[in-house]
């Protein structure tokens, strides 16, 4: 292996070329979104430069409390990504679901993974522990995404149904069973194409990442496989609690489907 | 069999004292929009009052476990849903949410007999249906889970006069044979003095008239 190449600052900068491009594609076809295509660049480049330096210092200080820090600040982010990317009003009691099955989903697969399958000693090691939790946590944060807009949608749409179900003596659980089926599945939908698509459509950025840091292809591949074992998890754990929980949320303690969900 | 007593629901419904007897058929007349839907609601507890206190054979309501509460006392709304798949598919469903044992498929087509769907195969497509049709089913999916109490929303009024009628002969018939008792919404006054025991009249929200006919038990039976 001949090591990694480090890209030059000016050779950096000359990755630019193809932002310019898109600038001058959108500026002849009048499409407009100048801005936004700028301003994504520009955050792009600030965020992972300043990332850049939190991590330097991060691995060169690795500290357990520090990296517990990091991890709940993660957790945070994606709770708050998970409100805002949801086009419905989400309720306070949904809210509620939704973070309790991002934290405790995600917690449980990130420390199987650390602990069980990777093996990691000392656990807190950050280039591998922040990586590693993050990638679990982005791809739940999309999961529980798409289980919530399933999830309320369905409940909305289907509410005479569920009404009708609820009238002959129906659990409530019964009576949404299909929609909460549907909203699980089609959450874990991305991540199980993802994985047929794996290694023929596309290299997984890890991999691609690994090796460019020089690893071998088959180290590459065996930590992709137990990442995407971790994601396939902590996406099904995490969508699991929301749609268990969150279809109770929308009943109250009479069975009866809480109007005010509907205004 | 049901005591309501001071009970308040939003500013849609504000019963002072109403009692239904058992085994009678109760029908209950006003204007749309006058509250009727929503009494129907409040008994098998798919909505609670703001205040206020039912009873249901001497036993408040609350004390209910409510999803046991409506299998007992079931309610085909005015536009039922028909879930999707077959018929049977619809069958065997409200069976399952009712904690009911399967039938077998000769009890299924008769009481697509009962309903007047007699040409019907059980796995057609409920898609396929037309509004009458759906109406039929969904009486017949009710009925299946032999309830001794049935709350009848009035039939959609989209839906032509002969399936109108169909409908409520039918649930009157099975009720008097079962010695049951049967709580009806209807905008017709006719339909109420035709099947009814007892007419109550809510408008407004308030209960405005409460007669019991005579010689209910004359009534035309078929």
């Amino acid at each position: 292996m001949e090591g990694i190449v480090n890209i030059k600052v000016p050779r950096l900068i000359s990755a630019y070329i193809f932002v310019l491009i898109l600038l001058i594609i959108v500026r002849n076809k009048k499409m407009g979104h100048h801005g936004q295509i700028i301003l994504a660049s520009v955050r792009m480049t600030v965020q992972l430069v300043l990332v850049g330096f939190v991590l330097t210092y991060i691995f060169e200080n690795p500290n357990p409390y520090l990296i517990l820090g990091i991890l709940f600040l993660m957790e945070g982010f994606a709770i708050f990504n998970i409100f805002g990317r949801v086009q419905r009003k989400i309720s306070k009691d949904l809210k509620l679901v939704i973070a309790f099955s991002m934290i405790s989903g995600t917690l449980l697969s990130i420390f199987y993974f650390i602990l069980i399958v990777v093996n990691l000693e000392p656990w807190f090691r950050p280039q591998y522990f922040i990586p590693l939790s993050g990638m679990l946590i982005g791809n739940s944060m999309t999961g529980i995404s798409l289980g919530v807009e399933g999830l309320i949608n369905g409940i909305k749409d289907n509410k005479k149904s569920i009404e009708n179900a609820l009238m002959l003596g129906a659990h409530p659980v019964e009576a949404s069973r299909k929609i909460s089926n549907r909203a699980f599945y089609n959450a874990i939908l991305p991540t199980l194409n993802s994985m047929i698509g794996m290694g023929i459509i596309f290299l997984p950025g890890m991999m691609t990442g690994q090796m460019l840091a020089g690893a071998t292809p088959i180290t590459a591949i065996k930590y992709q496989i137990a990442i995407m074992m971790g994601i396939l998890g902590s996406v099904t754990l995490t969508v699991y609690l929301l749609v268990t929980l969150g279809t109770k949320s929308f009943f109250n303690d009479r069975s009866q489907i809480k109007m005010e969900k509907f205004k | 069999m049901f005591e309501l007593k001071n009970i308040k629901y939003k500013d849609i419904l504000n019963i002072n004292n109403l009692k239904i007897a058992e085994n009678k058929i109760t029908c209950i007349v006003g204007k749309s929009g006058g509250g009727k839907t929503t009494f129907l609601k409040l008994l098998n507890n798919m909505i609670s009052p703001d205040s206020g206190t039912i009873k249901f054979k001497g036993k408040d309501l609350i004390d209910f476990n409510p999803i046991k509460l409506r299998r007992e006392v079931p309610m085909l709304p005015q536009n039922p849903v028909i879930f999707s798949g077959t018929i049977k598919e619809n069958f065997d469903l409200a069976l399952k949410y009712a904690d009911k044992s399967q039938k077998n498929e000769n009890e299924y087509k008769d009481m697509l007999d009962t309903v007047g769907l007699t040409e019907q195969k059980l796995n057609r497509s409920t898609g396929d249906l037309s509004g009458g049709e759906k109406q039929r089913v969904a009486l017949a999916r009710i009925l299946l889970l032999e309830p001794t109490i049935l709350l009848l929303d009035e039939p959609s009024s989209a839906l032509d006069e002969k399936t109108e009628d169909l409908i409520i002969k039918t649930v009157v018939n099975y009720i008097k044979r079962k010695n049951g008792t049967l709580i009806m919404v209807t905008h017709s006054t006719q339909i109420a003095s035709k099947y009814g025991d007892r007419i109550v009249t809510i408008n407004n929200g308030k209960i405005e008239n409460s007669n019991e006919l005579k010689n209910s038990t004359e009534k035309e039976r078929k």
